[in-house]
């Protein structure tokens, strides 16, 4: 029996390639003002992944989520371009989306698979502002269900997944039934463009909209941030004109 | 917003404190650490917020000439010197609204969501997939017929029309596709609109139900390539003289095509030709002509230094034999080739100003990143007159190109209002284009810099679909009730 819906779980990020990221001056975060935020980009290959496997038919429907202010909904449009067939937007704003983090993200995407019966929950392995790694094995721990992770194939055997995960020393492959919960590397795929008559659709799609509340979700967080700074500035080296004299600095400052 | 303020190193003392003037204006010192260098530095730095412009504008004036006294709280040491603060020309502004010189009139704002996406999936691929490609296919003239087909599977060709595989957007959307596509190359923004423009907007606007159910699905996804027979080698501007003939012949029901046309993009490589020809009632008809038809051959054209990555030739009709079923039927005169046209050259409207912006910050990086006379050569009034020239060009360029769009999708355009924007964003992206060579100095005249490319390509542009020339006259005759095209009447 083919799993009926999967869940595409969006973050959206700060665009990391953008010069001018700074610190805010009260070092209580980093300035987000004005500054591009786009669909992160290993969500992006969770979203090709779920539509890869919609178009194999192991699956039947994909449904793109999203936390977050407003903003959110382009990258959920970005996601229905791309191939999914309806999104959900759990409203989160001001005081509660500064302090939103992977727990109580990771509370609202369980709390959702669990409504809407879920057999696959993909996210990205990692959001590229906050680099935590922590979303998709926090979901799977809430939901009790097995995970995939750092994923560079999935492969789909009747009631389980073959995961090939990326790990520091080398490709472990595993066999998880499901539901499961994977998270996507870097080579799984590449993502696709959103073809113009796709997009033209997307807007007929429907998204819908929810808060944390109708979830039983609370979003407090327990964590608090104390302070942000910016790494310290590179400081000018010193050359030197023989190896003795460099053995000699390097003495005289402790290093050997 | 956070406002940075530095003093100057000649008027900064040992002890500083904000006057009482300044502190009575309340401004809102927010509890905010000096930061370490303060004393005994050159400059000190503080940050201020939250206060409204005149405030500021008074905080700013003061500090210039003033002398600042540190407000010593424990609680509240904010140090407050005044400079330019960074970028921007008017300090006093509470910088809310900050002049952004990639986009001088917010044509952001004014595009609607779908719009928005198809501009950046589209630009993405064309920067990812084109960019890549374009130096190599310029400097040894190859088409790569891929890009039709990969283009064919975004769906961006024959974008506006409803149905058939097509994505039937709006024709704002067609602009934006046409100018991210010509800020990588022209002779491939040359591709997408004969594809668009010239061949399935004719055979949409003017052909059978059958014509649109053969031909247009296949051309929407690339799978055929097809060019526009309009340019004779005798008649350019003056088209209605043409001298290909169409004879019927009523026994087999076929039309015999004689003659020749010239400038034909596509064409040396094309599956299907759409040919324009006069008839036995002397009127022009669009006929269809498919590869393989005898006496129909395609010839390239050699030694072409301008839209070198896009084919083009002629195509010569020997008595060609023409199936009635390929007479595009709803046209007759030239009412036919111009409606096509007219589609074309909203295209290059927006098109060629998207050139325009490449060659503008391209020349921007360029003159940022080069040190003469110790000094990048932006810091010159020569090069900022120049870029302040582009910029005004692009934005406002753009802002009609805008307006015509949503006229065009609201059914409210008149042709002369195509031609005067076509007319005016090719000679204006051909001028930016010749000053951002310049501004590379000898760097310019290199392929690796891109600028020399569109320099050369854009004379082209500014010649085809209708000369600047042409389209003077079209205006004028708009302007004064009195046609200047010929010289008997």
């Amino acid at each position: 029996m083919s799993p009926a819906s999967v869940f595409v779980c969006l973050s959206l990020t700060l665009l990391s390639d953008y010069p001018v990221i700074r610190v805010k001056p009260d070092h209580s975060g980093v300035v987000t003002d004005g500054v591009k935020h786009s669909m992160n980009p290993f969500c992006e290959i969770a979203v090709e992944e779920a539509v890869k496997l919609k178009e194999k038919k192991f699956i039947k429907e994909v449904v793109a989520v999203s936390c977050g202010p407003t903003q959110v909904t382009e990258t959920i449009r970005t996601a229905l371009a791309m191939g999914c067939d309806r999104g959900i937007h759990v409203e989160v704003s001001g005081k509660d989306y500064e302090a939103m983090g992977p727990l109580q993200i990771a509370k609202i995407f369980a709390a959702l698979a669990k409504k809407e019966e879920a057999s696959l929950v993909i996210l990205g392995k990692q959001a590229i502002d906050d680099d935590c790694n922590q979303t998709g094995q926090m979901t799977a721990a809430l939901l009790d269900w097995p995970q995939g992770t750092f994923a560079s194939e999935v492969t789909i055997d009747g009631e389980k997944v073959k995961v090939v995960r990326e790990i520091d020393g080398g490709l472990e492959t595993i066999k998880i039934s499901m539901p499961a919960v994977l998270t996507a590397d870097l080579r799984l795929n590449t993502p696709r463009y959103a073809t113009l008559p796709n997009i033209m659709k997307a807007k007929k799609k429907k998204i819908a909209n929810m808060k944390p509340a109708d979830l039983g979700v609370d979003m407090v967080s327990r964590v608090e941030v104390l302070r942000v700074d910016e790494p310290p500035t590179r400081l000018a080296g010193v050359k030197v004109e023989t190896v003795d004299d460099l053995v000699a600095k390097l003495k005289a400052n402790g290093t050997i | 917003m956070w406002i940075k303020v530095h003093l100057p190193h000649s008027k900064w003392r040992q002890n500083l404190t904000i006057p009482d003037q300044l502190y009575a204006g309340a401004c809102v010192i927010n509890v905010c650490p000096p930061l370490p260098c303060q004393f005994g530095k050159d400059s000190t730095e503080a940050w201020v917020t939250d206060l409204q412009h005149c405030k500021l504008q008074l905080l700013i004036m003061a500090l210039r000439s003033a002398v600042c006294r540190l407000l010593v709280n424990p609680q509240r040491c904010a140090i407050i010197s005044a400079s330019r603060s960074q970028g921007s020309a008017a300090p006093a502004q509470k910088a809310k609204v900050q002049f952004n010189w990639r986009d001088g009139l917010e044509l952001e704002g004014q595009l609607t969501e779908d719009e928005i996406m198809i501009r950046d999936s589209f630009r993405d691929y064309c920067q990812d997939k084109l960019m890549p490609r374009i130096l190599m296919a310029n400097r040894n003239e190859v088409f790569h017929r891929d890009i039709v087909s990969e283009m064919g599977e975004l769906g961006v060709l024959g974008p506006t029309i409803k149905g058939y595989g097509c994505a039937g957007t709006s024709y704002v959307a067609y602009g934006l596709i046409a100018r991210e596509v010509e800020r990588v190359d022209s002779g491939y923004r040359s591709v997408m609109s004969v594809q668009s423009s010239l061949v399935m907007h004719p055979i949409y606007a003017y052909g059978t139900e059958e014509q649109k159910e053969k031909w247009l699905p296949r051309l929407a996804r690339g799978e055929i390539l097809g060019c526009f027979g309009l340019t004779e080698p005798n008649h350019g501007s003056d088209l209605s003289g043409m001298e290909t003939r169409a004879k019927f012949n009523p026994s087999s029901r076929t039309f015999t095509l004689t003659g020749s046309k010239t400038w034909i993009t596509n064409s040396p490589v094309a599956d299907i030709a759409v040919v324009w020809a006069k008839c036995d009632d002397g009127k022009v008809s669009g006929f269809i002509l498919e590869r393989g038809m005898k006496g129909f051959t395609t010839p390239k054209i050699e030694g072409k230094f301008s839209l070198r990555a896009s084919a083009t030739g002629m195509i010569i009709m020997d008595e060609v034999e023409v199936p009635e079923e390929n007479l595009l039927p709803k046209v007759s005169g030239m009412g036919g080739p111009f409606g096509c046209m007219n589609n074309a050259r909203y295209g290059i409207a927006w098109g060629s100003l998207g050139a325009a912006e490449f060659c503008f910050h391209a020349a921007r990086q360029y003159t940022l990143d080069r040190i003469q006379f110790g000094v990048p050569l932006a810091r010159n009034q020569l090069m900022q007159k120049k870029m302040a020239d582009m910029l005004t060009e692009i934005t406002i360029g753009l802002q009609a190109c805008l307006q015509l769009g949503r006229l065009i999708d609201a059914k409210k355009a008149a042709p002369e209002m195509i031609s005067m924007l076509k007319r005016n964003s090719c000679v204006k992206s051909l001028d930016i284009a010749r000053q951002a060579r310049d501004m590379l100095g000898g760097n310019g005249i290199s392929d690796e810099y891109h600028v020399i490319r569109h320099v050369m390509n854009l004379e082209t542009v500014n010649t085809y679909e209708g000369t600047h020339d042409i389209h003077a006259l079209i205006l004028g005759r708009a302007i004064t009730g009195l046609q200047s095209f010929t010289v008997n009447t």
